[in-house]
């Protein structure tokens, strides 16, 4: 079964339409890049996924189970978490409460999660009591990522995971993208600028022009598809 | 010296828990809850009903008032707030500010407007140390308070719900995508901050002795005072701030005496709108990007009428009242014309200019005073004070609100407030100007041809032809070059600023100009009375011209006219009672505000 399946979600934004029946599914495991130029509705895909947008029709079904209408928390206690576009830690918070907050729709074995996201990210357990806000770019980057798997997610969407990072944190980031998912079986949608970094570790992916989806296939067969540079930057 | 810094710190601390409400609604919710301060009042009413009615002991009445407090901060957020969250800032400004008149002229209904006492419950002089005298009512506000406080703390720092509260104050969006549910953080946040409204109310209540249904207004201003001095959204601010004003309160009045305390909160608040806005402990630029009206008025298209359909409205205008009316009706005519003078004077600020004044009734006020102490103290003739008192409100007006200009969204419209409250605390204080609270009297009446103009009629012309002036005047302004820059400050700030507008100067020009109209009106209200005095110029007027506006559509000048006859005429007409109708200003201005905000005369552009 599926984590993850859009059956023709259309979505507008008052009058004007945003997305077009997109339909799309993530299996277990996979990486799979949402592409597409600015302002082809790549994070509008990621907020209907996410139950912050209600689409005006299509379904969406995590794990084989209707979620079109459920609220964002019915949908992380499906496994899906959400690493936001620009991060979005709470910066008066401090490291530990936002993490904390990322098990907010957890009830049980918060604690042994906490330990664990520390285990993999030791420089935020240094920086446990740190007013988030004070973190540089890169370990603001972690905190995001440690906060999205504290809800022991299943699959986690991120809207541009290396938004606004140095170069060297942006390698750093994919690596750690690929090591969650080989380590932990996590998969990952996730949304790229960067088609060729995006598609170097992903499985799969999907184009997206002007909210229709124009393309997919295995990531391989991306990476060299003259249809992309088209999709991003116009005929 | 101890003696009154106690004092003020007992009373301060009813400051404090409300401050800590307001701050953490600002926080959770992006408003400023105007109804807060009617919490409290209604917490000091209940508490007064439960203990002395119900004859019920002090923990119980807490908890009733607990209770009855968070019930109603639940249907405030539900009722005036939720369903404006999509809509720019100023409508749950305007929404929360209609329910706290729905609010408390609703309690004057149900308990009577009377001014009651409120029973200590508790000594109030059995305790000393050293050569201070307290009593245990002083011990167990200040340890109630600090327990409130305390147990707030412990909540927002370790529990689920108050990690969850402080998520969405930093980010709304990121704290939806953690699954945390906005509405309900936002319910609760409403909850709590009214409970500790309700809980200061009683504190209040047995602290002030004596209690009524408005006493929320007074404290609520000193309230609000607070929480901007230490920082809006901040919550050791709000708690300092509250502290911090109780103190300066008590010293002031020991040193000046009670009336001292209103002139004291307006000049504290002002000042730090002036030099630090962000108050004492704020961190964050006070809402630089928050337009506070934009599409929810700019969105609409006046009504246009054609020029003979005007035309004849203004024939009927003299005509009608001078064939088929009586003296009575007339007098209700003349309060028509000076309120929809006055209204006009808020379609330039408010409407054209996009600059939410909540407090009109200053520049009104300060016209009226200017006339009236010119023609009763000097001797001049009215026509001459007419311009002067123009002028005067004018300027004033200008240089008690140009400073905020720094300042954008809520913070304008806290210190036109500030300004209001100001002004009329000047005139109750200021003796030797404006001989304090009993007013001036025998005003004399102009003269016009060597007759005198007091009998209805002639004073209904003379407001009337004033008015056909303001209003083309006003009609002039709005399609002139200068109608246009200031549509442009309304709509986008910062793309009038880089195309190269002098964005200060054109408010101030609004706000100038609004109150050469308003202070013009003032003086029209003086002569038409014969007498004026402070109390004329509450909060009330503020909030009855911009309801006025607001009913006929903020941006339309014949709405302001059309809003004076139904709001001013209409309840007049019907004689119906003060409260009765503050309450029904509220609820319509509730109503407009959910249902049509665009006004009576107002369409809503494709
Ligand atoms: N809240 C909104 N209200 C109205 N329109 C919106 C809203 N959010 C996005 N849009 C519009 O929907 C379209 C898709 O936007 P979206 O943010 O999904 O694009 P994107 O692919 O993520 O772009 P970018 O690469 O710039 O992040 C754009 O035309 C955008 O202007
Ligand atoms: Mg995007």
């Amino acid at each position: 079964m599926s984590l993850l399946e859009l059956d023709s979600v259309s979505v507008f934004y008052g009058q004007t339409q945003a997305l077009h029946e997109i339909s799309l599914v993530v299996e277990p495991g996979e990486i799979v890049c949402l592409l597409g130029g600015n302002a082809s509705g790549k994070s509008t895909t990621m907020k209907t996924i996410l139950g912050l947008i209600t689409p005006r029709s299509g379904e969406i079904r995590l794990a084989g189970e209707r979620v079109t209408r459920s609220a964002p928390a019915a949908r992380i206690r499906r496994g899906l978490a959400s690493v936001p576009e620009a991060r979005r830690v709470f910066p008066e918070m401090s490291v530990e409460d936002n993490l904390l907050t990322g098990a907010f729709t957890r009830r049980t074995g918060i604690r042994a999660e906490l330990a664990s996201v520390y285990e993999s990210f030791p420089r935020l357990a240094e920086r446990r009591r740190q007013p988030a806000g004070t973190l540089s770019g890169g370990e603001q980057q972690m905190l995001a990522f440690g906060r999205a798997l504290m809800s022991a997610p299943t699959l986690i969407c991120m809207d541009e995971p290396t938004m606004g990072l140095a170069p060297i944190f942006v390698d750093r980031v994919l690596d750690l993208i690929a090591a969650l998912n080989r380590d932990r079986g996590l998969a990952v949608l996730m949304v790229e600028q960067n088609a060729e970094l995006a598609l170097s570790i992903a499985h799969r992916g999907y184009v997206l022009n002007t909210g229709h989806l124009v393309l997919d296939g295995p990531a391989p067969s991306l990476i060299d598809n003259p249809a992309i540079r088209t999709a991003y930057f116009g005929a | 010296m101890l003696d009154t810094a106690l004092a003020g710190l007992v009373n301060g601390s009813s400051y404090a828990l409300l401050a800590l409400g307001l701050s953490l609604i600002f926080g959770v919710a992006n408003v400023i809850n105007f109804a807060h301060a009617s919490v409290f009042a209604v917490g000091a009413m209940s508490g007064w009903w439960f203990s002395v009615d119900l004859d019920w002991p002090l923990w119980a009445v807490l908890l009733g008032v607990t209770a009855v407090t968070g019930l109603l901060g639940l249907v405030i957020n539900v009722i005036a707030v939720t369903p404006l969250a999509k809509a720019p800032p100023i409508a749950a400004l305007l929404s929360t500010f209609a329910v706290s008149v729905v609010v408390d002229n609703g309690a004057q209904l149900v308990f009577g407007p009377e001014t009651r006492r409120f029973p200590a419950l508790l000594a109030t002089d059995n305790l000393g140390l050293g050569g201070l005298r307290f009593g245990t009512l002083d011990v167990t506000i200040l340890v109630v308070a600090i327990g409130l406080m305390l147990v707030l703390g412990w909540f927002l720092r370790a529990s689920r719900y108050g990690r969850a509260i402080r998520a969405v104050a930093q980010d709304r969006d990121a704290a939806a995508q953690m699954g945390i549910p906005l509405a309900r953080v936002q319910n609760l946040a409403f909850v709590i901050a009214s409970v500790l409204g309700g809980v200061a109310g009683v504190l209040g209540g047995m602290y002030l002795n004596n209690i009524s249904p408005t006493v929320g207004s007074t404290v609520g201003m000193s309230a609000f005072a607070a929480a901007t001095l230490g920082g809006l959204g901040s919550l050791p601010g709000a708690v300092a701030g509250g502290l911090l004003l109780g103190v300066v309160e008590a010293f002031g009045v020991s040193w000046w005496g009670g009336n001292a305390r209103t002139l004291i909160t307006f000049a504290v608040l002002l000042i730090v709108l002036w030099v630090r806005p962000s108050g004492l402990f704020g961190k964050r630029a006070p809402l630089a990007a928050e337009p506070m009206t934009g599409t929810f008025f700019g969105a609409a298209r006046t009504v246009r009428l054609r020029p003979w359909q005007v035309a004849v409205a203004a024939v009927a205008a003299y005509v009608v009242p001078a064939v088929a009316l009586d003296d009575y009706t007339v007098q209700i005519g003349v309060q028509v014309v000076v309120y929809a003078i006055l209204a006009l004077s808020l379609t330039l600020v408010s409407g054209q200019a996009g600059q939410i004044s909540l407090g009109q009734a200053a520049p009104l006020a300060i016209g009226a005073y200017t006339s009236a102490l010119l023609t009763t103290a000097t001797g001049l003739d009215f026509w001459l004070s007419l311009p002067i008192s123009g002028v005067v409100a004018a300027v004033l007006s200008v240089v008690l609100v140009s400073p905020s200009w720094r300042l954008r969204g809520h913070y304008v419209s806290i210190a036109t407030l500030a300004t209001g409250l100001l002004v009329a605390a000047a005139a109750v204080n200021f003796d030797w100007l404006t001989n304090g609270p009993s007013g001036v009297s025998a005003i004399p009446p102009p003269t016009l041809f060597g007759a005198s103009v007091s009998a209805p009629l002639a004073v209904y012309f003379l407001d009337l032809t004033i008015l056909l002036v303001v209003l083309l005047l006003v009609v002039r302004l709005r399609r002139s070059t200068l109608g246009r820059i200031w549509s442009a400050v309304r709509e986008d700030e910062v793309a009038a600023r880089s195309s190269g507008i002098a964005v200060a100067d054109y408010k101030s020009l609004a706000f100038g100009i609004g109150g050469f109209v308003a202070g013009i009106g003032g003086a029209l209200f003086a002569q038409q009375y014969g007498y004026i005095d402070p109390s004329v110029f509450g909060i009330s007027v503020s909030l009855l011209a911009l309801t006025i506006v607001v009913l006929g559509g903020l941006n339309s000048p014949l709405g302001a006219v059309v809003g004076a006859i139904v709001l001013v005429g209409l309840p007049e007409a019907l004689r119906m009672l003060q409260e009765t109708r503050m309450l029904t200003y509220g609820l319509l201005l509730l109503a407009v505000v959910l249902f049509r905000p665009q006004g009576l005369m107002g369409k809503v552009a494709r």
